[in-house]
């Protein structure tokens, strides 16, 4: 587990240097927002700017003194919105890690449920309308998908709240009250970002239970006397959620950058719609410590991944690691 | 005599596939008698293991039991209920596999897989049936069962598994123990000790076993009597040692004469070993009426081909019987 974690470290100050690589070499910077917004400026304002802000330093040192901050968890300074990255995204990431997860957590009940339903009848009806289901899930771009919910549940049936993250009118209701309020408003855009990755994980479970409701250890089970569900929901479901989990791993920077477009589609006040705002602002330090911090949580994500598959498998766990 | 714990008569599996009907056991009889131990013999594709799995209900879902009965115990296992099998499998009648290495779920201890059976037809509680599992690996001699108890199965050796298979299937002390192929998958210093192991504690429990092989070697180290299939038929029926001796069907003759035996004088030059020509006839022409075994007899005749021979008593053994025309007659 020590040698994960230094991997992850290394994998971590990597992506802090690609980041500020690339938003380096993209045109523009601060100074043209700024003197956008003054109404244009001469070259010498402009200078000014860029020397206030190190932007004038030669690109080595100001990726040394960008490191060196990362390092003391100083993200700097948000120049648009005038409070520390730092402070913006604490504000934001809780918001961002609530829908991430819930979306996961969807994705994969509802998906192992509809997987494990159509491996018992790899050819009944009800199969056939999980593929389809699946299909659809896939296919369809997120931000349709969340916009359809929307048009569907919000305003034809207003069954959930258009958009934000809270009603605004419990501001001094009790803590229960707004915990039903934020699960309210969660789960259209939990749902609609679970869509996509509910199909992969049917479809493998699907798969992945039809192999192994023919092993011998299941055949061993039915001599035992064991009834049909307990020998498909406990014998068989363990054995095959690895691969499911493993997917799900690989998956969680994808639910990540997915994230970005829901809370867009459902004005979710997380990291994604604060990305959005920073990268047309030009605010490299904001970008940056978005950047960093998801890459924190895909990089948290996968070591949970690994946490959960030593859980189900005892042939992962043996032996170091 | 009283009746037999087990009496099977005429069974029929048919398999229903693209192509229509197919007969995959034709008219299979034998007993069983209460701690006796049978062997079922003969090539891969005769119909060994469909047996077994007829009586376990266990055959496949493209598979029927089309005539015959089961009787257990006075009750009709051929027409039972599914919810009744369930109370009879690993309780009443318990069955071990070919293949340890791939028959114990990878993701459960030992420990839980055998108690899960205790669990499930005694009633036990958890932490009964984990006390009741570590006596049991105890008696399928796994060294230090108390700590092994928690061992998961790729932590064993195929050996081992087997061991455990053997303590999951006698844990509820069955009347009847169906062991099918146990050793093939093993070193044969191993399959001796397996084959030690279940006849110590079926002797001990009074559990008849029904020993599934193509190995003459293992029928004779276990079993009292043997049944020799062909093409889901039994061809001969008879004590092992009556067999062994005189084997009345040309196939069994076959059989037996295709095991090498260690030569006296180990300085001889080995003869190559007989062999039976030609294969199994397909599934497809299992049903008809012909001895099966015909194209590969050196003894087979016009009738041989266009009649179905019946079982016939073998002239000075008692319980000999054999399905041939033109059987051998005194010793082999």
């Amino acid at each position: 587990m020590a040698v994960r974690a230094g991997y992850a470290l290394a994998l971590l100050l990597a992506v802090v240097i690609l980041n500020f690589t690339l938003i380096h070499i993209a045109p523009g910077d601060i100074a043209d927002t700024i003197a956008g917004d003054m109404g244009g400026a001469t070259e010498e304002v402009m200078a000014q700017i860029r020397a206030d802000y190190g932007l004038d330093k030669p690109f080595p040192v100001q990726l040394g003194i960008y490191l060196g901050n990362v390092v003391r968890l100083d993200f700097g300074y948000s120049f648009f919105f005038n409070t520390p990255v730092t402070s913006l995204i604490a504000e934001r990431l809780p918001a961002t890690l609530l829908l991430v997860f819930t979306a996961q957590i969807f994705a994969l009940v509802i998906g192992v449920v509809l997987g494990v339903i159509s491996a018992r009848r790899p050819h009944g009806l009800l199969s056939h309308f999980v593929t389809l289901l699946a299909l659809f899930g896939y296919s369809a771009p997120v931000f349709w998908t969340g916009i359809m919910l929307l048009i569907g549940l919000s305003l034809l049936l207003p069954l959930f709240p258009v958009a934000g993250m809270i009603d605004v009118a419990l501001i001094d209701a009790p803590l229960w009250r707004q915990y039903l309020s934020v699960a309210h408003h969660l789960f259209l855009p939990a749902l609609t970002l679970a869509s996509i990755f509910l199909a992969l994980y049917s479809r493998l479970t699907r798969a992945s239970m039809l192999e192994v409701l023919g092993a011998d250890y299941i055949r061993t089970a039915r001599a035992k006397g064991l009834s049909e569900r307990d020998t498909v929901y406990r014998h068989a479901l363990k054995n095959s959620l690895g691969p499911v989990v493993t997917l799900a791993g690989l998956q969680f920077s994808a639910v990540v950058s997915g994230a970005v477009l829901v809370e867009t589609v459902f004005s979710w006040p997380g990291l994604g719609t604060l990305a959005l705002q920073s990268i047309l602002a030009r605010d490299t330090p904001t970008i940056l410590g978005i950047l960093f911090f998801s890459a924190l949580v895909v990089i948290v994500g996968n070591l949970l991944t690994d946490l959960a598959l030593r859980l189900i498998d005892p042939r992962i766990r043996g032996g170091g690691g | 005599m009283a009746t037999p714990l087990l009496e099977v008569r005429d069974l029929g599996v048919r398999f229903t596939t693209r192509d229509g009907q197919v007969t995959v056991l034709d008219d299979v009889s034998f007993t069983l008698e209460r701690g006796e131990r049978i062997s079922f013999v003969g090539e891969s594709g005769c119909g060994k293991s469909m047996t077994a799995l007829a009586l376990m209900g266990l055959l496949p879902a493209m598979g029927q039991v089309s005539g015959g009965s089961i009787n257990f115990k006075g009750e009709d296992l051929a027409t039972a209920s599914e919810a009744r099998m369930r109370q009879i499998r690993g309780n009443e009648i318990s069955m071990i596999f070919q293949e340890p290495m791939t028959s114990l779920n990878p993701v459960f201890t030992i420990g839980r897989q055998i108690a899960e059976v205790l669990q499930l037809h005694r009633g036990l509680d958890r932490r009964t049936a984990r006390a009741r599992a570590i006596d049991l690996l105890e008696a399928v001699r796994i060294p230090n069962a108390a700590a092994r108890v928690d061992d998961y199965p790729h932590q064993l050796s195929g050996g081992q598994r087997q061991r455990v298979m053997i303590a999951i299937a006698l844990a509820c002390e069955p009347e009847v123990l169906i062991a099918d192929e146990p050793t093939t998958a093993l070193d044969v210093t191993v399959q001796a000790e397996i084959f030690a192991l279940l006849r110590d504690l079926g002797a001990k429990l009074e559990t008849a076993i029904i020993l599934i092989t193509h190995d003459m070697g293992a029928v004779a180290q276990m079993a009292e009597r043997m049944l020799v299939m062909y093409a889901g038929r039994r061809v001969e029926e008879g004590r092992v040692a009556d067999i062994i001796k005189a084997p009345a069907h040309p196939y069994t003759r076959g059989l037996i004469a295709c095991v090498p035996h260690i030569s006296t004088d180990a300085t001889r030059r080995l003869e190559r070993l007989p062999e039976i020509d030609g294969i199994v006839p397909p599934i497809t022409s299992f049903g008809r009426d012909a001895c099966l075994f015909a194209p590969r007899c050196g003894r087979a005749s016009e009738v041989c081909h266009g009649e179905r021979p019946a079982p016939a008593g073998v002239a000075g053994h008692k319980a000999h019987s054999v399905a041939c025309w033109h059987p051998h007659e005194g010793g082999a």
